[in-house]
């Protein structure tokens, strides 16, 4: 490892975040994350269909919520994570954080859409339609819009330094837009039930169900870490790979 | 503040004497606005009911299709690389021309309303409210369109990409430029409209920092 400033000792982080280093500790983690992740689908399976009470309303179809709602948790925590890389990128320009943010793009998108599709699955059954134009339901749409979005900017670019630092900006703005959007939405309509899990007054979900929730919530986090992590490391070796094409390409005299 | 009125004057200049622009977009919003009512049918009481609708989609369209000329020529011929050196940070140079370019792409809209208003059926209340919700709103438009436009502006074939990014960012202006109309709601008209000029003031106020900070990485 070569260190930029000898005399100063770098801190924990800026050791884990080098991109050799972090390339050699992921490789320990991923196998434990994976089986990890495995084994709380396992539990969580097991706890949504066997051990937890169809509801007294919906029936068996409230088991749709422990995919609906760890999957919609994660399309906004996607774009959190994406929100701190963009920081990570503009302020330190860091390569990791450039890594971490093309990484959780995809993810962010396929989980949003996975939110998406569940719930419209849900809502056949218990409001009678599959698509409503609803507060929520349309800004998750307009969500997943703007992962898409991010992505087409990300592929629109073949210099992936300069990308990172613009898909930043573009993250910001979201950031500070995606309220706004929520907000006006809220104002347009709304038909969603609203938060009832993270209250001040305490969830006003019964524990039997709560349970399976937040086991699922659980195993839904640890997969998206677990494909972040993977998909960090893909990006890592193939910047490595584009690198030394090119090193080879100009060794060779031609053009890459 | 020279530099600022000099960057503004510049703008409008060019964007006067090139004129043809002016006159295309204007057309085009009237357009979008003429060929709605062919898809949807000579409906009088329907058509005068979508018409704020209709006015906003055309609206929306007109101003992203002129987003693309706000940096492209001075990004290509250097402009903007001698703007960074100006006495004037790039941050207030942009506001100067997003003000210029509001003006050149925004106002005309006001302008070709009543056209717009005639053909489809809108009641002279209707017509004010429209052309107030179009003056309060357009200019958040630009705002976001400009971040879209210095996004792209390293782009050769970023024509597409900049629409993808600025829509649906842009949907709090189309659902408090419609929601203007709504009957149901008692109040909604004030409500919208400040709610409207809020987001313009805030987006126009802070577009400029974005779309200058995205400028200077696509000059590096």
């Amino acid at each position: 490892m070569a260190q930029t400033s000898p005399n100063t000792h770098p801190g924990w982080f800026t050791r884990i975040a080098h991109p050799g280093m972090f390339m050699g500790w992921t490789r320990h983690v991923v196998l434990p994350l994976a089986i990890a992740t495995a084994l709380a689908f396992a539990a969580g399976l097991y706890v949504v269909f066997f051990a937890s009470p169809p509801d007294y309303q919906m029936g068996d179809t409230v088991r749709m919520m422990y995919v609906h709602v760890p999957t919609a948790w994660l399309s906004q925590f996607c774009y959190a994570v994406m929100f701190s890389s963009a920081i990570g990128t503009l302020v330190w320009r860091h390569p990791m954080a450039d890594v971490s943010q093309k990484a959780a793009a995809p993810l962010g998108a396929a989980f949003t859409a996975l939110a998406l599709f569940t719930g419209a699955m849900w809502g056949r059954p218990t409001w009678g339609t599959f698509w409503e134009w609803d507060g929520r339901m349309t800004s998750t749409l307009v969500l997943l819009f703007i992962y898409l979005g991010i992505i087409a900017l990300w592929r629109a670019f073949d210099d992936q330094l300069k990308a990172a630092r613009i898909v930043s900006v573009v993250t910001l703005v979201g950031a500070v837009n995606i309220p706004i959007i929520k907000f006006s939405v809220d104002w347009w309509q709304t038909l969603h039930q609203p938060a009832s899990v993270f209250r001040t007054d305490g969830p006003t979900v019964d524990f039997s169900i709560l349970t399976p929730l937040l086991v699922m919530t659980l195993a839904f986090s640890l997969l998206f870490l677990t494909l972040h992590l993977v998909r960090m490391r893909t990006e890592v070796t193939r910047r490595r790979i584009r690198s030394l094409e090119l090193a080879q390409a100009r060794a060779a005299g031609g053009a890459p | 503040m020279t530099a600022f009125l000099a960057i503004l004057s510049r703008d409008l200049k060019l964007g006067l004497r090139q004129g043809g622009d002016l006159l295309t977009l204007v057309l085009f919003f009237v357009i979008v606005g003429v060929l709605l009512p062919f898809a949807v049918g000579p409906d009088r009481p329907l058509l005068s009911q979508l018409a704020p609708a209709i006015i906003w989609v055309a609206a929306l369209l007109a101003q992203l299709l002129s987003h693309d000329r706000l940096f492209r020529s001075d990004f290509e011929d250097g402009s903007l690389a001698l703007f960074r050196q100006a006495s004037l940070s790039l941050d207030g140079l942009v506001f100067a021309k997003l003000i210029a370019h509001w003006l050149l792409t925004g106002l005309p809209l006001v302008v070709a309303m009543p056209v717009l208003a005639l053909v489809l059926g809108l009641s002279a209340d209707g017509f004010w409210l429209a052309v107030m919700t179009l003056l309060a709103g357009t200019p958040a438009l630009t705002a976001f369109g400009a971040i879209g436009a210095a996004v792209t502006v390293g782009l050769k074939r970023g024509g597409l990409v900049a629409p993808v990014i600025v829509l649906p960012m842009s949907l709090p202006v189309l659902i408090f430029g419609t929601g203007a109309f709504d009957p149901a709601r008692v109040g909604a008209a004030s409500q919208a409209l400040l709610l409207l000029a809020a987001l313009s003031l805030v987006s126009m106020a802070l577009a400029p920092f974005a779309a200058a900070l995205a400028l200077r990485i696509s000059g590096e």
